[in-house]
């Protein structure tokens, strides 16, 4: 029998070269996340002199006992998540706010403002007048600076008025022909068909927050309003883990030791939100990234 | 007229106001702030009170001898960076067009788009506990093919590769998305046809794939180097170390300091306005040359 989808030999050396290349690519990924993983519960030891690579050795959970006993980084824990909570809820209102009225063909003003809006993705003021400003609010050591400054830019109020854009006209309009006015009409009939949109900017904003470490550093002075990620900065790069963790270890080789271990651990605590989230932020995030790149 | 379609619509008008507050506070007010890289900005005067003394900072800025090494450095970075993460993307998004099953696409999908979500903390924390010089995996490698253990972070030499490295770990898998939505719209039709005619996937790649993306590739390409001199502050700034800052210290690194650690807040504002203007008139030349050579542009 001949088979009209017989590959060419061109093909399949296409085929063989294309799948190899993109494993390779995978593994790449997969593999640091992978052996953060298998050493976050490995002995130490085993670890630092390079026996542990592809199964876990000498399992032990010390490191994650530590972190779980240390204030420090259940205090940070709590303070991102507080801030992260904050700046998604604040942020998709505003950012809902601007894009619907945005969205309306009857609304006067529409491209005066859209300008007004998306001026700033080109013009920012930059650092040092953003960090005067703060100060000049008397908004410094307090989380606001924090919670607000990322909460909401230009691009997510596109993309949420793209979105309000595609709505259909018809049900506004007999919805208005019926007395319904807009307030009632934007809670009645456009929140509950926006929950996709919502749940786009909701996580973006999250994410945002939960990774971000550079405003914490800059506004933030009161280590007990550190978010995880300026603690983890502490322990991870500066080799300064919080006076709890290993103090109660008495030479510093073994302090070296169980450093080493709470390190690979610190690594999976944290990422274990968005870990969770995962799956709806593929989802989301790539829903956004597209409705942003028709308009942008 | 204009005034009964505006009380029509008055409540759209309400729901206007905070995120207006919300951009004329946080976004218009830091821009009113930039008068200070021309002024000799003290505390107790005040923005407006404080005298100007129009390019002096500028001009100290240039002549500043740490100058040419922040300039180099932040040129060089982006520059690697544009010729080597920006290709990368778009060659993994044809790869993977071409993974027929699903489930395989899918998975690797999910694999190279997760590392976007990762701290750049955790992200370089990362990069310490691999490179690490007597316990890292990377120096067990090297000692285990009979190399010596190489001191990564406090090398700069080491800080554009790492840098790049990192980068496209982390960037590549979400960067290729666009690329893979815009192969998703080319017609497939063409591609039938090109297989009657005979041609092999390699051809239809370059003749069909490349050419139907190419107007994705020059919006993005006009994007990235109008952020050219756009380097984020964080990851250079968790990088960097006492030994290895001949290479690491970069436009925004260098405003922290002098800004927001040594105070000197109009020299600093100077310098970022620089930057900022560095970044606008190369997304102006990119925009208007590539649309004399094409006729995409962006605007």
């Amino acid at each position: 029998m001949f088979s009209i989808k017989r590959k060419s030999s061109g093909d399949v050396l296409f085929d063989v070269i294309n799948y190899t290349l993109l494993i390779g690519f995978t593994l790449l990924i997969l593999y640091p996340l992978y052996f953060i993983l298998i050493a976050s519960f490995s002995d130490p030891n085993q670890v630092g002199t390079g026996n542990v690579w592809l199964i876990p050795k000498g399992i032990t959970f010390e490191g994650y006992g530590r972190i779980f006993n240390d204030p420090v980084i259940w205090l940070g824990y709590r303070n991102s998540l507080l801030y992260a909570a904050l700046s998604a809820i604040i942020g998709t209102s505003l950012a809902i706010m601007a894009a619907y009225p945005l969205s309306r063909k009857d609304f006067y003003g529409c491209n005066v403002l859209m300008l007004f809006f998306t001026i700033t993705l080109f013009f920012n003021g930059g650092l040092i007048p953003t960090f005067l400003l703060i100060r000049d609010l008397n908004l410094m050591n307090t989380i606001w600076p924090v919670v607000l400054l990322p909460a909401l830019d230009a691009f997510v109020i596109i993309i949420a008025r793209t979105f309000f854009l595609g709505l259909p006209e018809e049900i506004r309009e007999s919805a208005s022909m019926d007395g319904c006015t807009n307030l009632r009409y934007i809670w009645s009939f456009v929140l509950p068909l926006s929950k996709p949109i919502i749940a786009v900017l909701a996580l973006f904003a999250i994410v945002r927050q939960w990774n971000g470490f550079f405003d914490a550093l800059i506004y933030l002075k009161d280590e007990n309003t550190y978010p995880l990620q300026l603690i983890l900065r502490n322990i991870l790069i500066q080799n300064q883990p919080s006076g709890n963790l290993v103090s109660d270890i008495q030479t510093a080789v073994e302090q070296q030791r169980i450093v080493g271990l709470i390190k690979y651990g610190v690594i999976i605590v944290a990422a274990l939100p968005l870990l969770v989230l995962y799956p709806f932020l593929q989802r989301y995030f790539v829903q956004g990234v597209l409705i942003g790149s028709v308009k942008g | 007229m204009r005034l009964k379609r505006i009380l029509v619509n008055w409540e759209l008008y309400l729901l206007m106001l905070l995120p207006v507050a919300y951009f004329i506070i946080f976004r218009y007010m830091p821009m009113y702030g930039v008068q200070i890289a021309f002024k000799d900005f003290s505390a107790a005067k005040g923005i407006w009170d404080s005298p100007w003394v129009g390019f002096d900072h500028f001009i100290r800025f240039f002549q500043s001898y740490n100058f040419e090494q922040v300039i180099k450095n932040t040129v060089y970075l982006s520059v690697l960076l544009l010729l080597i993460a920006f290709p990368i993307p778009i060659i993994i998004a044809l790869m993977l067009n071409q993974v027929k099953h699903y489930k395989v696409k899918k998975f690797i999908q999910t694999v190279i788009y997760a590392p976007y979500f990762i701290a750049t903390v955790v992200l370089i924390g990362m990069v310490f506990v691999f490179l690490s010089p007597n316990s890292g995996l990377i120096n067990h490698i090297i000692v285990a093919l009979g190399g010596k253990p190489v001191m990564f972070m406090t090398n700069s030499e080491w800080f554009r590769p790492i840098y790049i490295f990192t980068e496209v770990w982390q960037t590549t898998g979400f960067s290729s998305i666009i690329y893979l939505a815009a192969l998703a719209g080319i017609d497939p039709h063409l591609h039938e046809a090109a297989v009657v005619d005979g041609a092999s996937k390699w051809k239809r790649v370059l003749h069909i794939d490349i050419p139907g993306i190419l107007p994705t590739i020059v919006v993005l390409f006009i994007l990235a180097v109008g952020n050219l001199m756009n380097i984020g502050f964080e990851k250079a700034f968790l990088m960097q170390t006492d030994i290895n800052v001949d290479a690491s210290e970069i436009i925004p690194t260098y405003v922290y300091k002098m800004g927001i650690q040594r105070a000197l807040y109009s020299f600093s504002a100077a310098i970022g306005l620089f930057n900022a203007c560095i970044n606008l008139v190369l997304l102006f030349i990119v925009n208007r040359t590539v649309k004399k050579i094409s006729g995409n542009s962006l605007f």
